[in-house]
């Protein structure tokens, strides 16, 4: 059949809107399958469990800092709540350890995953590519269901008799396969967070699936690969990257889950002994196997955790600089090297396992050379800041700020590259210092930035400046107080799951006073957050109202409406010219619309 | 040909890039499920590396006649939703119905021996982790492993292949409604590349778990 060009998806827009005008107030925001929709509920219920994955972060640095002491103020209700995990308002291990292995899995899979690649993802790439919605709109719906199932699953497990799961966020084998494992006992902790695993993977693969399909079919007539914004190509390296490194990991949870459920044994070696006693298992399986399959998904998740970080920082840095992002294609393709490297680099995780020398110096070799292209991305955000007229807006004071904090959490990890430093360092806080400085200040950072750079355009209102400000300078100290002293506890021995934050050790003593300074930190960086998160809900009904492109950028979501309504543009976009084109030479104002013919 | 499925879905501009679109997107899928599997198949060569001749003498315990009947099974239901596919293509509706239907007989088909052969295996006394499993010899635990691959995995390849059954009577049903044209006939190709994707499953699972013994 032929369809004229001109306003073909706008028309097909309005006819979708008679077929079922009034959807009510399930088909608008529980049931839609409008992409901004998704990317909203997404974005929102992500913010909550990184605020909840946050809370459980404070309650253990209560038992690091003052251990075997009753939490105040709130110990009396987790007693109620929690009373064999709390008695008497004291922590005890078992629920430290749950505390532990929660607070990672909800910040990864819950928190980060979900914000930056699910909400910026949905929310922002159709709109950049000049599409009306994404290619599977239903599958899209079915994607965030899937993920709040999933989420739900995971904080029911708390209540599950034995509690949540406590094997660390890596649930390795053969500790998570046997933790609390009785006949009689079904839904445990650890089963539970299986089970929740393979939902949270279903709607990462359905997400990225729609995801590739939308940028490579639906870009706007004229956007060409090199027009491409840098966001949609983090976004597109990303969403490769989960589908390519999830589904192992699925496979590998549901052994587990055999292992758990069905007597397997997948991970279980023959002649386990746990507690002096020879476990009545099958045996013949090995705990490798878990490690391996986990961390064939686990690095490749780090680039999913940084690269769309790195997307939000290039377009804040671009607009607020008011000059083209330095270095483009370089970028570019350093983040399709990055993605492929990171596939051949999950060994480093595992040099005490007893690989060999052999396998060591290779997995050495590939984790070298991916810091190459991470850092050509950050010298190309750094460089860009050269010479441009600087607006220090609020996003742009955060995306500022991601670059010295990643690079500290960069820099640091080139030691963690070599076998022979891992033999000191594994597992000691300077692990923890290491990863938390890429992932907390550094992609948190960048969401926050993309949360105040993105809000005009989903609600046409401003957030208020004052209080991003007073959010951030308290945040980013305070970040800091957290994860500094990290490293020089780090570097003292102290090991990252003691549940007494050292106390009993000898070798923790001269390190050990900075645990009350960190949790203090900790604590002020949660009242912190509260300017942020009045600012949100403030913002959203009295927030100053704005037209469609307060920023003045020049991608082409700031050329539909804001709020865009459904079908997005007023009229199909067409692309001219490259993401970037600001302080053009001889043109009347200092930026040029990538829509603009 | 009806009215629904004439115009493309709104967010696409033509039929033409909407069937793109779906197709690149099943594609995609079958990567992913490549990768599924391929996580068990990780666990299979761990395992069988390990254990090479424990491998070789539970696989003799597998019957290795249903399991080639029933790789012929697959492979002509594949012969038939290729050619349901170039049915749909030229626009013959009836014997699209036809070539749907026999695809998903003969995947019914394979399930019937499937179930026969998980019968085979319980009388064998060789399904793990129920009280009447049996294996003689020292390397008792190698082999229920063994086992619990087997049954993991055809397990899941047998849950594709019912997936599979269910797509295809739908689309045999649409097509019954004539719901399909030589414009549109998108949905017959999307099923027949994941058909062909559980086809292609099986044929690494015979070879590896059938034919381990025999040399």
């Amino acid at each position: 059949m032929e369809i004229s060009a001109s306003p073909a998806h706008v028309h097909h827009g309005e006819e979708h809107a008679h077929e079922h005008h009034d959807p009510g107030f399930l088909g608008k925001y529980v049931f839609s399958t409008d992409h901004k929709v998704i990317g909203v509920q997404y974005g929102v219920t992500g913010l909550i469990f990184l605020f909840f994955g946050f809370c459980l972060m404070l309650l253990m640095r209560w038992q690091l800092a003052y251990h075997g002491q009753p939490l105040p103020v709130l110990g009396p209700v987790l007693a109620k709540i929690f009373p064999k995990e709390m008695p008497g308002g004291v922590m005890t291990p078992e629920f430290y350890n749950s505390l532990g292995a929660m607070h990672g899995t909800i910040m990864v899979f819950l928190g980060i995953v979900p914000i930056a690649f699910a909400a910026f993802g949905n929310f922002v790439v159709p709109l950049q590519i000049g599409a009306p919605d994404m290619t599977f709109p239903r599958i899209n719906m079915a994607s965030y269901q899937a993920f709040f199932i999933g989420g739900v699953i995971m904080l029911v497990s708390f209540f599950c008799p034995g509690g949540a799961a406590k094997g660390g966020w890596t649930s390795y084998a053969p500790l998570a396969d046997i933790t609390d494992r009785a006949p009689n006992m079904f839904f445990t902790g650890q089963t539970m967070w299986l089970i929740g695993m393979v939902f949270l993977i279903t709607s990462s693969l359905l997400g990225s699936v729609n995801f590739i399909t939308t940028i490579i079919q639906l870009r706007a007539p004229g956007m060409t690969w090199m027009r491409l914004p840098f966001f949609c190509w983090a976004q597109l390296i990303t969403a490769f990257l989960l589908l390519l490194a999830f589904p192992p990991l699925e496979a590998a949870s549901v052994m587990q889950l055999m292992d758990r459920v069905a007597g397997t044994s997948f991970f279980l070696p023959t002649g386990l002994v746990v507690n002096g006693e020879i476990v009545n298992i099958s045996g013949g399986g090995s705990p490798l196997l878990w490690q391996h399959l986990f961390w064939f998904l686990g690095h490749p998740e780090v680039y999913v955790l940084i690269l769309p970080a790195m997307g939000i920082v290039a377009e804040v840095v671009a607009n607020n600089t008011r000059k083209p992002l330095w270095g483009y294609k370089a970028a570019v393709f350093s983040a399709l090297t990055l993605g492929f490297l990171s596939f051949i680099v999950w060994a480093h995780h595992m040099y005490l396992t007893g690989m060999g020398a052999r396998v060591s110096s290779f997995f050495q070799t590939t984790t070298i050379l991916i810091s190459i292209p991470s850092v050509i991305i950050l010298t190309a955000l750094l460089l860009s800041l050269w010479g441009g007229s600087i607006r220090f807006t609020v996003p742009m004071l955060f995306a500022t700020a991601f670059m010295p904090m990643f690079g500290i959490g960069g820099l640091t990890g080139i030691p963690l590259a070599f076998n022979a430093v891992v033999l000191y360092l594994h597992d000691t806080y300077y692990v923890i210092a290491h990863f938390h400085y890429i992932v907390a200040p550094g992609t948190i950072f960048a969401l926050f930035a993309g949360v105040y750079y993105w809000f005009p355009k989903a609600t046409g209102r401003m957030m208020n400046e004052f209080l991003g400000k007073l959010h951030f300078w308290p945040s980013l100290l305070f970040i800091n107080g957290i994860f500094m002293p990290m490293f020089l506890q780090g570097m003292a021995g102290v090991h990252r799951r003691w549940y007494d934050g050292g106390a009993s050790y000898d070798l923790a003593k001269p390190v050990l006073h900075w645990n009350a300074f960190m949790s203090w930190s900790a604590w002020l960086l949660c009242v912190s957050q509260f300017p942020f998160i009045l600012n949100f809900f403030w913002s959203i009904w009295f927030g100053k109202k704005v037209d469609h492109n307060p920023w003045h950028a020049t991608t082409l979501e700031w050329e539909a409406p804001s709020p865009p309504p459904h079908g997005n543009f007023l009229k199909p976009p067409v692309v001219h010219r490259g993401p970037y084109e600001y302080s053009v030479p001889g043109s009347e104002d200092d930026f040029i619309p990538q829509g603009k013919a | 040909m009806s009215e629904t499925t004439a115009a493309p879905a709104h967010q696409f501009e033509t039929l033409e890039q909407q069937r793109e679109a779906a197709t690149l997107g099943m594609w995609i899928f079958l990567a992913t499920e490549v990768l599924f599997f391929g996580g068990l198949f990780m666990g299979y060569t761990f395992v069988r590396w390990s254990y090479p001749e424990v491998f070789e003498q539970a696989s003799h315990r597998l019957d290795a006649t249903i399991g080639g009947v029933n790789t012929a099974v697959l492979l002509l239901s594949s012969l038939t939703m290729a050619l349901a596919v170039k049915s749909a293509q030229l626009g013959k509706r009836n014997a699209l119905v036809a070539f749907l239907s026999l695809t998903a007989l003969l995947g019914i088909l394979f399930l019937g021996f499937k179930a026969i052969e998980y019968h085979g295996d319980y009388v064998d006394h060789i399904v793990p982790g129920i009280p009447s499993y049996h294996f003689e010899g020292p390397s008792a635990p190698q082999a229920e492993l063994f086992f619990w691959i087997y049954f993991a995995m055809t397990g899941l390849h047998a849950i594709h292949v019912t997936v599979g059954i269910i797509v295809i009577a739908i689309m045999a049903a649409l097509a019954w409604r004539r719901s399909f044209s030589p414009e549109h006939y998108m949905p017959i190709e999307v099923t027949g590349l994941y058909w062909h994707f559980v086809d292609i499953v099986w044929v690494f699972l015979f070879p590896l778990l059938y034919l381990v013994g025999h040399r």
